[in-house]
């Protein structure tokens, strides 16, 4: 009876073959997400527009002004007089003013030489938008801090992702977000398409077993999985520059027993929702929001509320995007995950016992 | 009449306080065209289930194409057609996708296989349909495919579940051709309907009403037996006593 196994894979196939518009959905999605996450949507300041207010223009804020200038966060607006820092600032066209003391040069001097001195320089900056005040801070306190060096007290080096790229950040949300809406979102759907239509029913009266069904449907498409996931990983290494250090095959075996993980809660949801719309709701309110909220893909896990710290701990999005960001951007072999891929071999094996079994019993 | 295809003594099936069978005892022979009569909510399809081994009696006991209900519904399910009225082939596939599909589930063999569906694309004249999307076909031709897909496996017993609902009355007409068709090759048919010119086609009829059976012989006996004119008579004359609405 292999033989009507292999009949079920490709009547599945032909199922998606021929929904072209879900399948051209399935694949266009993950590459959206991609390069809006890795390009468009990004927590990195960019040109963030800048004022130098200087009783003197001296060669000492001349090569200071220039490195901001050059630099590629800012963008240099000019210099403007005292009066108009608050206008300019109020107006909304500049959004830092760096202030030089009058006797800068020689002030510079005296720091140079090790006697102790007032602040030198200050930074006026508009505080209304808290992300880019505290970028555009952190920036030119790096770029102000270089010019005196001698008094830099504390270097910081940013290890695993030294330009501070948000992609790194966001590719391993992703993949745990896609791969649960495709696997998990469009098996349960398909298995439940089936009961209401009345297919299930014939297949249910013929002599194939259940299982198998529901297998052979799993078939496709955890191939489509694998061909997304194939495109994210090289889409984010060759289009994002994400490392992956820890080496391909480690982050592969990972992701493919996440592919398990999903394509068996489909199977559960599948048991439980009784129409599409249930199973599309079940998918959407049970996966993508725990996903969305409680994985670490946007807010960190370390910032939630204690209950909902808890809350994390059963989703499995959660231990694997940890795993795959370590991976990916620490570097860390497939070992030193072990805990986040036993954690979530145990989810995947209690999912599939308890869809099987309510799967097998709602037959009587 | 000659050899017992479907026996069934004493069969009874409660969901908790409600029994929705009560007590059912019956014989189809071979070749026969066996009505199986009831208002909706009389345990028709839940009787149905049980012979078809999707669901297991409370008590009682039966056996359909020589299989236990209760021990073989695995061997019933090799032996047995389905067809319900709800359509049961898959619209995104072709005419020729889903005989190939249903004949493997039935473990045809590849040449078995590609004679059976020539045969039936022929018998049906849907030679030239063969590579159209079964969505695009019109609802009585689908159900006649359906039928022909049902029994693609030539098997003993064949269970049509409303299957004429909401077809038109040129195309029932042809539906019931192809089930006398399929009937003369030895091939028994199990059938309800709600259709009561429908039921004057049939070998024989049984009537269920609040999960019994109350009547069960030949049309023509059963119109004498209540001095009806029609079956349509003798279904209302039986379903007026029925306790449980609709």
């Amino acid at each position: 009876m292999k033989n009507n196994f292999l009949s079920f894979v490709k009547k599945e196939s032909l199922h998606i073959l021929r929904d072209k518009r879900t399948m051209l959905i399935v694949m266009i999605v993950p590459v959206v997400l991609m390069v809006l996450f890795g390009f468009a949507i990004s927590t990195e300041v960019n040109n963030i527009n800048i004022a130098v207010s200087a009783p003197e223009r001296t060669d000492g804020v001349k090569d200071v002004v220039d490195r901001i200038a050059h630099n590629e966060y800012f963008s240099f607006y000019g210099y403007i007089d005292q009066e108009q820092i608050d206008k300019e600032l109020r107006s909304g066209k500049v959004s830092v003013v760096v202030v030089f003391a009058s006797d800068f040069d020689r002030r510079m001097e005296q720091i140079s030489a090790g006697v102790p001195s007032k602040p030198i320089i200050q930074l006026v900056v508009d505080g209304s938008n808290v992300n880019i005040a505290g970028a555009s801070t952190a920036y030119l306190q790096g770029i102000l801090l270089g010019t005196a060096s001698q008094q830099a007290m504390f270097e910081t080096r940013m290890l695993f992702n030294p330009q501070m790229k948000s992609a790194y950040n966001f590719v391993p949300g992703i993949m745990g977000l896609i791969f649960i809406l495709v696997c998990a979102m469009m098996t349960s759907v398909s298995i439940v398409r089936e009961k209401e239509v009345g297919t299930m029913e014939v297949l249910l009266v013929s002599p194939v077993r259940p299982v198998k069904i529901v297998f052979a449907k799993m078939i496709p498409y955890f191939v489509i999985s694998f061909v997304i996931l194939v495109m994210i990983l090289l889409l984010s290494h060759y289009l994002l520059d994400v490392p992956m250090s820890g080496g391909v095959w480690g982050i592969f075996s990972l992701s493919l027993l996440y592919l398990l993980l999903s394509l068996s809660l489909g199977l559960l949801v599948s048991t439980i929702a009784k129409t599409q719309v249930a199973a599309l709701l079940i998918s959407a309110m049970v996966m993508m929001i725990p996903v969305l909220l409680l994985s670490g893909m946007i807010f960190p896990i370390e910032n939630l509320p204690e209950i909902f710290q808890v809350l994390s701990t059963i989703v499995p999005a959660r231990w694997y995007i940890d795993a795959i960001r370590k991976m990916m951007i620490q570097g860390v072999p497939l070992m030193a995950v072990w805990k986040n891929s036993t954690i979530l071999l145990a989810m995947t094996i209690m999912f599939i016992v308890i869809s099987l079994k309510k799967f097998n019993d709602k037959l009587e | 009449m000659s050899e017992i295809v479907i026996s069934v003594r004493d069969l009874t099936k409660c969901f908790g306080k409600f029994t929705a069978v009560n007590n059912i005892s019956f014989d189809v022979y071979r070749g026969e065209i066996f009505g199986f009569l009831g208002a909706n909510g009389a345990g028709k399809t839940t009787a149905m289930r049980m012979l078809c081994g999707l669901s297991y009696p409370t008590s009682g006991n039966g056996t359909v194409a020589g299989f236990d209900i209760t021990r073989e519904g695995e061997m019933i399910k090799r032996h047995i057609g389905y067809m319900s009225q709800r359509f049961s082939l898959y619209n995104d596939l072709t005419v020729g996708e889903n005989i190939n599909l249903f004949a493997a589930i039935y473990g045809l063999s590849k040449q078995n296989t590609r004679k059976h569906t020539a045969e039936l694309l022929a018998r049906l004249n849907f030679s030239s349909e063969r590579d159209t999307l079964v969505g695009s076909l019109p609802l009585g031709w689908k159900q006649k495919l359906a039928f022909a897909i049902a029994t693609v496996h030539r098997p003993e017993v064949v269970f049509l579940d409303e299957p004429t609902s909401g077809v038109d009355p040129i195309m029932r007409r042809q539906f019931w051709e192809m089930i006398y068709e399929a009937a003369e090759g030895g091939t028994t048919i199990f059938v309800t309907t709600h259709y009561m010119d429908e039921a004057e086609y049939c070998s024989r009829v049984s009537i269920m009403v609040d999960g019994e059976v109350r009547a069960l012989d030949t049309p023509t006996r059963l119109k004498q037996q209540f001095t009806a004119e029609s079956m349509d008579e003798v279904f209302r004359t039986l379903a007026r006593d029925a306790e449980r609405g609709e």
